[in-house]
C-alpha cells in the first residue's frame, strides 16, 4: 500500500522580480515499509519537496496523500502521522534546543503529540536504549556530542511511532564512524518498527547501503527512480580491466568476440571491457583466456557507482556543488570507465 | 481545548527555560530598580503642580506608573530575540510539524512573558513602597492590568517581528528605534505637560501616553473619569490589534 502518493507537486517561490521554480511537477509513490532515498545536489529542490510533504510549505500546485490523509485538506492529521527530523546543517538546525536536557526534549515532544505523561516515559525510556542514549537524561543537548544530538533528532521524531518517518540529511556533518552507526539505526527503524523511512541524502553510500529504491532530483524533477541496482544497470553495464602478460592483441581479438562483451579498448598493457552483468560474465571470459593460454596478470571488476548515474543523467557529478557542467555531453560519456566507479 | 492545554504545555517549557538561566529576569527588573532609587529622588524637588493631578503631587505615584510601563515595555519588545535563536536551532519548525497548535507555539510564550512581567512589577512595586510609593491597592492591581494588556500585545507582535526578520541583527535596531522614541513620548520620566505645544501634540501618537495617565488617575484614586476611560480604549485595542498581527504570522501556513 501507498504512504506516500504525490502527483504534481509543485512549488515555485517568488523573489523580487522573477519566479524560481524550485520543484516543479514531482510525482513520488511510496509503498509502506520502504526505505526510500532521495538524491540530489544542493539546491536541486530535495528540502523544497520535503517540507511540502511534511506540511511545512504548502506546493504552489499538486496533491499529495501522506500517511493516508489528504496533504492539503487535512494538514494536522498528516502531522499526527508523521515524523520529521529537519536536518541540522545550514540556517536552521536540526530542532533540538541547546538549553534543554536530552529527558526533557523526550518528554516535551511526547507531549507535543497529547501523548500522556505515563505513556510519554515510557515511549521515551524505550528510544533512549534504542538509540544509544541511555546515561544522557540530564545532558544538556550543548553538552552532546554531534552523533548524540542527531540521535536524539531522531528520537524525537519517532516519539508518537509514526508510521512514516522524514530524515533530511540525518547524517551530514558527522563524522564517518557516527555515520555509520547512525545507518545501522536508520536500517532498524524498518526491521523493528516497521516505519517507512524517506530520507533525503547527497551521500551516494548512504542511499546505496540504506535505500530500498532511490529519486534522483535535479533542477526540481524526478529525473530517474527505480533500486540502486537498477539505476546502475541503466548505465552501459560494467567494467572489467584485464592486464594480460604479452598477447594483448590476441586478447582483444578473442574477446571481442564473446556476444557478452560490448565494448573493448586497449590502454598500455590494459584491456577495458565494458559487460552486461560483469559478475556473471567474467567466468566465461577467464576460460576464453585460459583456452587460448593466455596469462593474467591482474583482473578487475568494476561496477558503476550512483554517482556514474547521476553523472550520465545530468551531466554532473553530485559531488561538486556547481551548477550544471560546461560540457555534460562529455562528462557524460566516460562514466563507467572512470577510476572512482571502482567498487569492490 | 487543545489550545489551551498546548498552550499550558509550551508556557511550562519556556518557564523552564527561563528559570534555568534566569539572568534576563535579573536584568530587566535591576532597570527600573535603578530608575527608582537614582532618578526618583530628583522628581521629588519638582513642584507638585508639575507632577500633574496627583493626590499632594506625590512623586512616586507619579513615578512607578511610568516605570512599570517600561519594565513592560522592554521587557517584551525584546523577547522576539528569544524566537530568533529557537528558530535557527530549527526548534520552531519542529514544533510546527507536530499536531500541536501553532497558535499555541506563540500563546505559551507571551503567557511565560506575562508571568515574568507580573512578578518584576510586583517587586518593583515594593521596592516603591519602600521609596515613599502611597497608592491605593486597588490601583496597584489596575495597573498590572494595563501593563499586562501592554505586554499581550508588544510580546506576540515582538515574536512575530522575531519570525519575520529572523536575525538579530535586523531586529534590535528595528525595535530600538521604534521603543525609544515611544518612550520618550509616553512621559515616563518627566509629565508631558512640562513640554512645549508642539511636543505635547507629538506625545498624543504615543499609546502609551494614554495608558500611563489613566495608570497616574488611578494611583492618584481616580478610577472613573475620561482619562482613564480613554486608557482602557487604548490598551484593549492596542493589545487586539497586535494580538492579531503576531497570530497571523505564526498561523501562516509557509515559514
Amino acid at each position: 500500500m501507498a504512504i506516500i502518493e504525490a502527483r504534481g507537486l509543485a512549488r515555485t517561490f517568488r523573489t523580487r522580480k522573477r519566479t524560481v521554480e524550485a520543484v516543479s511537477g514531482v510525482d513520488l509513490t511510496v509503498t509502506e515499509g520502504e526505505i526510500v532515498g532521495f538524491l540530489g545536489p544542493n539546491g536541486a529542490g530535495k528540502t523544497t519537496t520535503l517540507r511540502m510533504l511534511t506540511t511545512l510549505l504548502r506546493p504552489t500546485a499538486g496533491t499529495a496523500t501522506v500517511a493516508g490523509a489528504d496533504l492539503l485538506g487535512d494538514p494536522v492529521k498528516v502531522r499526527r502521522r508523521i515524523g520529521y527530523v529537519p536536518q541540522a546543517i545550514g540556517a536552521t538546525m536540526g530542532g533540538t534546543d541547546p538549553a534543554c536536557m536530552v529527558g526533557e526534549e523526550l518528554a516535551d515532544q511526547a507531549a507535543l503529540y497529547g501523548i500522556g505523561k505515563a505513556d510519554g516515559a515510557r515511549r521515551t525510556e524505550l528510544l533512549i536504549s534504542q538509540l544509544d542514549l541511555a546515561g544522557l537524561e540530564k545532558r544538556l543537548v550543548k553538552t552532546l556530542s554531534g552523533g548524540q544530538r542527531r540521535r536524539l533528532e531522531i528520537a524525537l521524531g519517532l516519539v508518537h511511532r509514526p508510521p512514516l518517518v522524514f530524515l533530511d540529511e540525518p547524517t551530514t556533518g558527522l563524522d564517518p564512524q557516527s555515520r555509520s552507526n547512525l545507518w545501522e539505526h536508520i536500517g532498524k527503524l524498518r526491521s523493528e518498527l516497521g516505519t517507512t523511512v524517506f530520507l533525503t541524502t547527497h551521500y551516494l553510500e548512504e542511499a546505496d547501503t540504506l535505500c530500498d529504491r532511490v529519486f534522483i532530483i535535479d533542477n526540481g524533477v524526478i529525473v530517474a527512480e527505480g533500486t540502486p541496482d537498477e539505476l546502475k544497470r541503466r548505465i552501459s553495464g560494467d567494467v572489467v580491466t584485464l592486464r594480460v602478460n604479452c598477447s594483448a592483441s590476441t586478447a582483444t581479438e578473442l574477446l571481442g568476440r564473446q556476444p557478452v562483451v560490448r565494448e573493448i579498448s586497449v590502454a598500455d598493457d590494459a584491456l577495458k571491457l565494458t559487460v552486461e552483468h560483469g559478475d556473471e560474465a567474467l567466468p566465461a571470459l577467464l576460460r576464453v583466456l585460459d583456452e587460448a593460454r593466455i596469462t593474467l596478470h591482474s583482473i578487475n571488476l568494476s561496477r558503476p557507482t550512483l554517482d556514474d548515474v547521476f553523472l550520465t543523467l545530468t551531466g554532473r557529478s553530485l559531488r561538486d556543488d556547481s551548477p550544471a557542467g560546461a560540457q555534460p555531453a562529455a562528462a557524460a560519456a566516460p562514466a563507467p570507465v572512470t577510476a572512482t566507479a571502482a567498487k569492490e | 481545548m487543545s489550545f489551551f492545554r498546548d498552550t499550558l504545555m509550551i508556557f511550562r517549557r519556556q518557564e523552564r527555560l527561563a528559570l534555568r538561566n534566569p539572568a534576563w529576569v535579573i536584568i530587566g527588573l535591576t532597570q527600573p530598580v535603578l530608575y527608582l532609587a537614582l532618578m526618583g529622588p530628583l522628581l521629588t524637588h519638582l513642584p507638585p503642580v508639575a507632577l500633574g493631578t496627583g493626590s499632594g503631587g506625590n512623586a512616586y505615584d507619579f513615578f512607578v506608573p511610568g516605570l512599570l510601563i517600561q519594565l513592560g515595555l522592554f521587557g517584551s519588545t525584546f523577547v522576539g530575540f528569544t524566537i530568533i535563536a529557537d528558530w535557527r536551532a530549527g526548534v520552531i519548525e519542529r514544533f510546527r510539524v507536530t499536531p500541536v497548535s501553532r497558535l499555541a507555539v506563540m500563546a505559551g510564550r507571551v503567557l511565560r512573558d506575562v508571568v515574568t512581567l507580573v512578578v518584576q512589577a510586583a517587586v518593583l512595586v515594593l521596592v516603591g513602597l519602600a521609596f515613599g510609593l502611597r497608592a491605593p491597592v486597588g490601583a496597584v492591581f489596575v495597573s498590572f492590568g494595563f501593563i499586562v494588556l501592554v505586554a499581550i500585545g508588544l510580546a506576540s507582535v515582538s515574536y512575530a517581528t522575531g519570525l519575520l526578520t529572523k536575525s538579530e541583527d535586523a531586529f534590535a535596531p528595528m525595535v530600538n528605534t521604534i521603543v525609544v522614541p515611544l518612550l520618550l513620548l509616553s512621559g515616563i520620566f518627566l509629565p508631558m505637560t512640562l513640554g512645549p505645544g508642539w511636543l505635547q501634540g507629538i506625545a498624543r501618537v504615543s499609546p502609551f501616553r494614554y495608558i500611563i495617565d489613566a495608570m497616574r488617575e488611578a494611583y492618584a484614586g481616580q478610577y472613573f473619569n475620561t482619562i482613564v476611560m480613554e486608557g482602557i480604549v487604548v490598551a484593549v485595542a492596542m493589545a487586539a490589534a497586535f494580538l492579531w498581527l503576531g497570530s497571523r504570522v505564526f498561523l501562516r501556513e509557509n515559514a
